[in-house]
């Protein structure tokens, strides 16, 4: 009875006696939300177009912030570092597409995952090399990114809302609607979702399959500095950074491998959901549960809907 | 001839796999676990550059050792236990005089093998407190002060120079959830239970080192009255900057020695005041660092950057690399050789004794307090002070404290009885003791 009592009636009590304690938790989980969508948005782009499961996503976050901030530190202007950095994004894009899936066009799709495990060991390794283990910290007032907090007196208590976090939830929308009409309005948007839909046929009209993949390497590498940015302003910038990435796999079993609306969608179930699961029934297990609780949240889904929320239903009839 | 082709290609796989040094009968050979990459490289870079460059220095200034060099071969770990493991397994056929695990995790891993293999080992203020036991863990030394120790001091230091000052608060506990987090657990309930205060404990997955917001939600709705964090790599900036963010009083929250300068200069002039426990002073003005800038950074035998010196974790790393070259001194003191095995250094690391006199003739003066082993203590439950940050540098917050002995003993033989209990066969202490 008392078990019942603690996760049926305590928490949603604690929820009503505490209302402005459950708004902090929402934004919490919506701000990690957005940041988990902008990693698995990374990982989707790339699928989409060479339906290559991109293992080095979460390195590539590392390597752009590190970048930026290594350029800035050697003396380079943050603006000028931030252009430079995205030009180091578009050169390692060119970089994979001539390197690593030129030579494996046509390979099995395991060996494009192993192929991308390899380009994370090397990004690792040489991010080491150029800019040392150590962690640095995010150049925020050099890009006039806001600091300090809003704070709401609302709900009978207080609500914080970190300017920074506000930045990043507006950013990663625009990013989003920005490559929701590139997509959609663009000529080169409407090549990648025919390459996303059959390789073949696309080649067949004209579509250059490299240029498109360099294209589509080079966006999630932009979108993979928004989030180096945001996550190394909320902690510091460090190869420990690739591991929140980790986080983009539930959100990508949620939303499925190739929705970027349900990277978006995805990623706010799981990030709100991990949270007000570890506030409100984590004390339950001793705490610490969000590191699993993603997965499961993820995997509850996956009963009901096996491709995702968002995710192409595949029938194969034999 | 097949046979001798074998022998040959037997010899030199051996000479491949041994560097030239190592081989040398007139050198001792000291392996360190370092982690200078991963998610764990911002606290271990400092700590390595530190251990190397005071062993380095002793190489350059004293010709090493008692007139022997020393062989100081890096393994790189990345805080992983199996590649501890790894690197133990890679470096045991080189006779090594003693390990220096630097993780809780591949300490405790490396324990049951420590008596069988002869090689001890150093985890100076980390891994299993309850090893400070000589008469049950004879081959392991985790001087100065154990978690435990620590745990005591910082509470003595907040209930006013008493435990029991702390009775009917409320005392959260954030912590890296893996084996040096988990550490002093069973000492916290138990002190919890029978002082009587609230421990609510805040656990952060190592996934979850740098997305701690939800840790800092329950402590915002539960309201300790203290933190005392135990954090290590990426967690302690992240912690240290959610309590910026979160308004957390910095009177309220103490850590364990490991955050760094860097990790509290990241969380800008809002980490003004906040408080960790040190044994060691920081900077680097002592006549011992000195000579590591000279003969080591400047001479270009390190890649230590300049900034890094004087770092509370680089100067760590000198005092661990000090217990070490005092541990092979005081082995040739006793057996009367210069070339030191394992065996012989567990005997020096038993018979540690560092007065003010002896730090001064290090070059050291004033660096840190008295610290003395026996057979029996292998930990010296050496006191600390509270430091805290100004906004630049550490500045001393309080006078020594010294572990609650009374409180703490007790809890640590029954500990260490477990532990010889739960692993069958574990071996009556035989080893020689030197200072009965």
């Amino acid at each position: 009875m008392d078990l019942f009592h603690a996760i049926f009636v305590d928490p949603f009590a604690q929820m009503i006696s505490a209302p402005d304690l459950l708004a902090q938790t929402v934004w919490e989980g919506f701000v990690a939300g957005i940041l988990y969508a902008l990693i698995a948005l990374g990982f989707v782009l790339i699928y989409k177009a060479s339906g290559v499961f991109n293992f080095a996503q979460g390195i590539m976050m590392v390597f752009a912030a590190l970048t930026l901030v290594g350029l800035n530190e050697k003396g380079v202007p943050a603006w000028i570092a931030l252009a430079l950095s995205v030009a180091v994004m578009y050169g390692l894009a060119v970089a994979i597409e001539r390197l690593v899936l030129r030579p494996l066009v046509n390979q099995p799709d395991i060996i494009l995952l192993m192929a991308t495990l390899g380009i994370t060991y090397f990004l690792i390794g040489f991010g080491e090399l150029v800019f040392g283990g150590s962690p640095k910290s995010m150049i925020t007032k050099q890009l006039y990114l806001p600091e300090g907090a809003i704070n709401l007196h609302v709900l009978g208590g207080q609500v914080q809302l970190q300017k920074l976090d506000i930045a990043a939830a507006v950013i990663a929308m625009l990013m989003v609607a920005g490559l929701a009409l590139f997509f959609q309005k663009t000529r080169i948007g409407r090549a990648l979702r025919a390459v996303a839909d059959d390789h073949q046929a696309a080649l067949s009209v004209g579509i250059s399959l490299n240029q498109i993949w360099v294209i589509v390497w080079f966006t999630a590498g932009v979108v993979a500095l928004a989030t180096g940015i945001f996550w190394g302003a909320r902690s510091d910038v460090s190869f420990a950074l690739q591991v929140v990435s980790l986080k983009a796999l539930p959100v990508l079993i949620l939303g499925g491998l190739t929705s970027v609306p349900g990277a978006i969608v995805g990623g706010l179930i799981i990030g709100i959901g991990e949270k007000l699961g570890e506030f409100y029934w984590g004390p339950l297990l001793g705490g610490g549960i969000e590191s699993w609780l993603a997965y499961m949240i993820a995997l509850v889904f996956l009963l009901f809907r096996p491709q995702g929320l968002f995710g192409e239903k595949i029938i194969e009839r034999i | 001839m097949k046979t001798l082709l074998k022998c040959a290609a037997a010899a030199l796989a051996l000479a491949l796999a041994l560097p030239a040094d190592a081989m040398a009968e007139d050198s001792i050979y000291v392996p360190l676990f370092t982690y200078r990459t991963g998610p764990f490289g911002g606290s271990g870079t400092p700590i390595a550059d530190g251990m190397h460059d005071y062993l380095a220095m002793l190489n350059e200034r004293d010709g090493g050792i008692g007139g022997v060099k020393l062989v100081v071969d890096e393994c790189e770990t990345g805080y992983d236990t199996k590649k501890g493991l790894e690197c133990y397994d890679s470096v045991k056929p080189k006779n090594p005089v003693m390990v220096n695990p630097w993780s809780t995790g591949i300490t405790l891993s490396l324990i049951p093998k420590a008596s069988v293999d002869k090689i001890p080992i150093l985890s100076m203020a980390y891994g299993l407190s309850a090893s400070a036991k000589g008469d049950i863990f004879p081959w392991v030394f985790n001087p100065p002060a154990t978690y435990w120790d620590g745990l005591s001091e910082i509470l003595k230091s907040a209930g006013g120079g008493s435990i029991e000052g702390l009775k009917g608060k409320t005392v959260g506990y954030l912590y890296f959830d893996a084996g040096f987090g988990k550490e002093p657990i069973p000492l916290f309930q138990a002190l919890a239970k029978d002082v009587g205060f609230n421990l609510k404990l805040y656990p952060v997955a190592p996934a979850d080192m740098q997305n701690q917001s939800s840790k800092w939600l329950d402590i915002r709705r539960d309201k300790p009255d203290l933190l005392v964090m135990y954090g290590w790599g990426a967690m302690n900036p992240t912690a240290i900057k959610e309590a910026v963010k979160a308004e957390f009083p910095m009177d309220k929250f103490i850590s364990i020695w490991w955050p760094n300068d860097a990790d509290v200069a990241a969380a800008g002039e809002g980490a003004k005041g906040f408080r960790t426990l040190n044994w060691h002073g920081t900077g680097a003005n002592f006549p011992a660092i000195a000579d590591i800038q000279k003969l080591v950074i400047d001479a270009g035998k390190s890649q230590t950057p300049k900034a890094e010196v004087g770092s509370v974790l680089y100067n760590r790393g000198v005092y661990n690399s000090v217990l070490i070259a005092e541990g092979i001194a005081q082995a040739q003191k006793i057996t009367g050789k210069e070339v030191v095995t394992g065996d012989d250094v567990r005997r020096g690391l038993e018979n540690l004794d560092l007065d003010a006199a002896r730090f001064k003739a290090l070059g050291l003066e004033g660096f840190a307090g008295p610290l003395k082993t026996t057979c029996f203590d292998h930990n010296s439950h050496s006191a600390t002070f509270v430091q805290q940050w100004d906004g630049t540098k550490w500045v001393k917050a309080g006078d020594l404290v010294g572990p609650d002995t009374a409180k703490v003993q007790p809890l640590l033989d029954e500990a260490a009885m477990a532990y010889a209990q739960k692993n069958a066969g574990w071996p009556i202490r035989n080893e020689v003791c030197d200072n009965k």
